[in-house]
């Protein structure tokens, strides 16, 4: 999806769920925004501003700030690698690398076909489970070098989703 | 439907109960994010598979964590007038064959790991068995009960209590556990101020870090004056390695909840939040429905237990960043701004939330409180050290044997917990170290193994006590290279507010990755010294004044480990890539060609059944081969 998908009814249509008023969560509006186009589209930020009456800078600030945000477009499927302390002592960084080779990811984050994004996080919480990667909502416990194929495999088109 | 009078409770009690202990077959099976992640929903659906198809009388039922992590995913059986069976490192596969045994009234003897012949309901007192007098048991009997199991034999459980124990999603469940009679203890026979007094007698002190007494922190917020207060649930738990407040939250959401709603009568607040981090999905549904729930039954909302109390709660996403756990920067994502800290005073207590009198306590310490209330200030001062008063949930993960999820009272030693609960260290290497208190913490050495674990213990060991993560290191964990992961996390994570904060934890991640990588000169060390006494001194908010204490233990106890690879270039631990090699140990390799197949580099080659070779120019030190291969051929030095 890219950002010619945006629409203004989408907006309206996620602050309709939102209560007005003073105490309305931008942070809240904003996850939902991102959870539905995996980015903040530009346009967004700057209706949602309008919308909310609250500045674009603090629209702004508060997109840059946080790490689940991202303003530029991501990937299809988001691959959160694990490099919490647990993983990172069990060779989570291993991984990452692995991954990153597989997808032929120099530099940057997401694909050129925008498949995939990788991103590293602090713990998902399964520290028990370490070295960890989580593909959208599924989560890989104890995953080794060797398998890392495999797994990415599940999300390309050529097995049929 | 509205619960107003104790007899309203007992009657949501009793559909509980009868949930809990049905008059047929019960199957539960733990789905906890660390259950789902193992496995534990493909269980669930094969069960229901079998069940049916074998035409079994039996329910199955979610509940959350146990904290055997290790054993995940866990199926349980308990079948009326017999003990409870828990089963571990369940796959589908296996399911048939558990459902044939519960068919013939057998169990599966080599998948049993665990056996409970009872429970106990800590809020209430008493303790119900779940054996028939007659019961024909011999078989199970030989499974061993969870009191005599290494990793439960030393633990206390008021926190989790009712993980595992329960369906999360039911709160009559809760309910038939005691749950809900403290708080209607607290606004029937309890003024506000005898709530706060019953805590402060107990002891209680923070559990996400800083350990400040809680009753304390209450009573100031209530004597603070203001328009609205807020209490908050800091749910945030960034402390990467922990996972104690998802376990409760997933498996227990109404304790926390009873708690708060115990809190906002004795502080005198109208409104609470629960600030949960995103990475939590699974928590956060829990609590979403756990507050329908309570509101449903008029326990959150107006008028709660026909009281005149008005509260409610509501749910806030955190975003990902770390520093929104410190409370003034969770305060100001609450308000939809980035989470930068403020400087205090004032304090939440005087200033908090939009400005209001606001009292935040962490996860473990708000489901502590409906146990303080049933049972007693006494009773629980009981628990403990002389400081450090009641039970501390821990995620013991890392190079343990049994990464779990345990919950012990406050002074047990490190021993107990690594070599008794824990297992000792897997795969039989040498303990080295175990790394409290997250980035705000340090690494205690092997040597400090009878350390008693109390707040001021850990403090005076140079490390802290901090939300309870664990992480057990062994003789392949290299700490500068532990220093410089902590550095890593920070730089990321320091807001930028403040220039000792943002510029020192740059710098001195710079100087740790330099000596990483074979760059470290003589006088780094003090180098590191010095700038850690001024990022401690000079910063505004915890992050930075913590920030440096994973490499000053570091250091204070692992300087040989620094001197190593700044002197020598050389890493006693075989991690830092810089300084290692891979090679292949010709005498021990068999030829099998695993190495050559993961091999991103095509850097070994060799013929088949004949000793490999690998080239050093070629190799990235991956390592990919010394995971596979199953002589230890492939060697590192
Ligand atoms: C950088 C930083 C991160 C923190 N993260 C958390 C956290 O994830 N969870 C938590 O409960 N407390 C965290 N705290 C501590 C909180 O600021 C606060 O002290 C705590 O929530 C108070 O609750 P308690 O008294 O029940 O411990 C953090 C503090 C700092 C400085
Ligand atoms: S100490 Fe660091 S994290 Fe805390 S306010 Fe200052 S810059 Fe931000
Ligand atoms: S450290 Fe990776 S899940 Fe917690």
């Amino acid at each position: 999806m890219d950002a010619s998908d945006f629409s203004v009814s989408d907006i309206e249509d996620i602050l309709g769920h939102h209560p007005y008023g003073s105490d309305v969560s931008l942070i809240a509006v904003m996850e939902e925004l991102q959870a539905r186009y995996r980015y903040l589209p530009q346009d967004a930020l700057i209706l949602l501003s309008e919308r909310l009456g609250v500045p674009l800078s603090q629209v702004y600030s508060v997109a840059t700030f946080y790490n689940v945000f991202s303003l530029v477009p991501r990937g299809e499927h988001l691959i959160s690698v694990c490099l919490g302390t647990a993983c990172h002592v069990k060779g989570g960084d291993k991984i990452l690398d692995k991954i990153r080779r597989e997808l032929n990811l120099e530099s940057g984050d997401t694909t050129e076909d925008y498949r995939f994004t990788v991103e590293e996080v602090r713990c998902l919480g399964c520290c028990s489970l370490s070295p960890v990667v989580r593909i959208d909502n599924d989560t890989y416990a104890h995953l080794t070098q060797e398998r890392v194929p495999k797994v990415l495999k599940k999300y390309q088109p050529a097995t049929g989703e | 439907m509205r619960i107003l009078t104790l007899r309203d409770l007992e009657m949501a009690g009793a559909r509980g109960t009868a949930a809990l202990y049905p008059s047929q077959t019960k199957i539960m099976v733990g789905m906890a994010t660390c259950g789902l992640a193992s496995g534990a929903q493909e269980v669930y659906d094969a069960l229901l598979n079998e069940v049916s198809r074998q035409g079994v009388d039996a329910v199955i039922r979610q509940v959350g964590c146990i904290g055997w992590c290790c054993k995940e995913p866990l199926v349980d059986v308990l079948s009326p007038g017999k003990p409870r069976i828990t089963y571990g490192e369940i796959t589908a596969k296996r399911v048939p064959k558990i459902v044939e045994a519960l068919a013939q009234g057998e169990i599966v003897k080599e998948w049993a790991i665990g056996r409970l012949d009872g429970d106990e309901n800590l809020i209430e007192g008493t303790k119900r068995s779940y054996l028939a007098d007659d019961a024909q048991v011999q078989v199970m009997n030989q499974v061993p009960l969870y009191k005599e199991i290494d990793l439960f034999k030393d633990q206390v459980r008021i926190v989790m209590r009712n993980c595992g124990i329960i369906d999360p999603r039911s709160i009559d469940e809760y309910i038939a556990r005691g749950g809900y009679l403290a708080l209607y203890k607290a606004l029937n026979e309890m003024s506000p101020e005898e709530v706060i007094e019953e805590i402060t007698r107990s002891g209680l002190r923070g559990r996400g870090g800083a350990g400040f007494p809680t009753g304390l922190k209450w009573k100031f917020t209530r004597q603070s004056k203001g328009d609205t207060k807020y209490i908050i649930c800091n749910a945030d738990e960034g402390d990467p390695g922990a996972y104690m407040d998802r376990s409760v939250l997933e498996g227990d959401p109404h304790t926390v909840i009873e708690g708060m709603i115990i809190g906002a009568y004795a502080i005198g607040a109208s409104e609470g939040y629960i600030y949960v981090r995103a990475e939590y999905p699974l928590a956060i549904e829990m609590l979403t429905i756990a507050i329908q729930q309570a509101e449903e039954y008029g326990l959150l909302g107006q008028n709660i237990l026909g009281s005149g109390m008005d509260f409610q709660i509501k749910l806030s996403m955190g975003a990902g960043a770390f520093v929104c756990g410190e409370e003034t920067a969770l305060m100001a994502s609450i308000e939809g701004r980035a989470g930068e800290p403020r400087p205090r005073p004032p304090f939440p207590a005087q200033s908090g939330l939009w400005g209001q009198p606001t009292n935040i306590n962490n996860v473990e310490t708000w489901a502590n409180v409906p146990v303080i209330v049933a049972r007693g200030g006494d009773w629980y001062a009981r628990i403990g050290t002389e400081t450090s008063k009641g039970t501390k949930v821990f995620s013991l993960v890392g190079k343990i044997t049994n990464n779990s999820l345990i919950e012990v009272p406050m002074g047990i030693t490190l021993r107990q917990i690594i070599y008794g609960a824990g297992g000792g260290i897997a795969d039989g290497r040498e303990f080295k170290a175990v790394q409290t208190g997250g980035p705000s913490g340090g690494c205690i050495p092997a040597e400090l193994i009878d350390l008693p674990v109390d707040y001021e213990q850990l403090t005076q060991a140079g490390s802290i006590m901090g939300s309870g993560g664990m992480i057990v290191l062994d003789d392949r964990t290299c700490m500068v290279d532990l220093a410089k992961y902590f550095f890593t996390f920070l730089k990321g994570e320091s807001c930028g507010k403040c220039i000792p904060c943002r510029l020192g934890i740059n710098r001195m991640q710079k100087i740790l990755t330099d000596i990483t990588e074979g760059r470290g000169k003589e006088g780094d060390i003090e180098l590191l010294e010095q700038l850690a006494v001024t990022v401690k001194g000079a910063s505004l908010c915890g992050l930075g004044q913590t920030a440096p204490n994973p490499v000053l233990t570091t250091i204070r106890y692992f300087r040989d480990e620094f001197e190593a690879h700044i002197k020598e270039k050389r890493c006693p631990a075989g991690v830092c890539r810089e300084l290692i090699e891979y090679s292949i140990d010709a005498e021990k390799c068999t030829g099998c060609g695993r190495c050559v197949r993961v091999c991103p580099q095509e850097a070994i080659v060799g013929e088949k059944k004949k000793p490999h070779v690998l080239d050093p120019a070629l190799c990235i030190k991956c390592g990919a081969c010394y995971e596979v291969c199953k002589f230890g051929a492939v060697v590192l030095s």
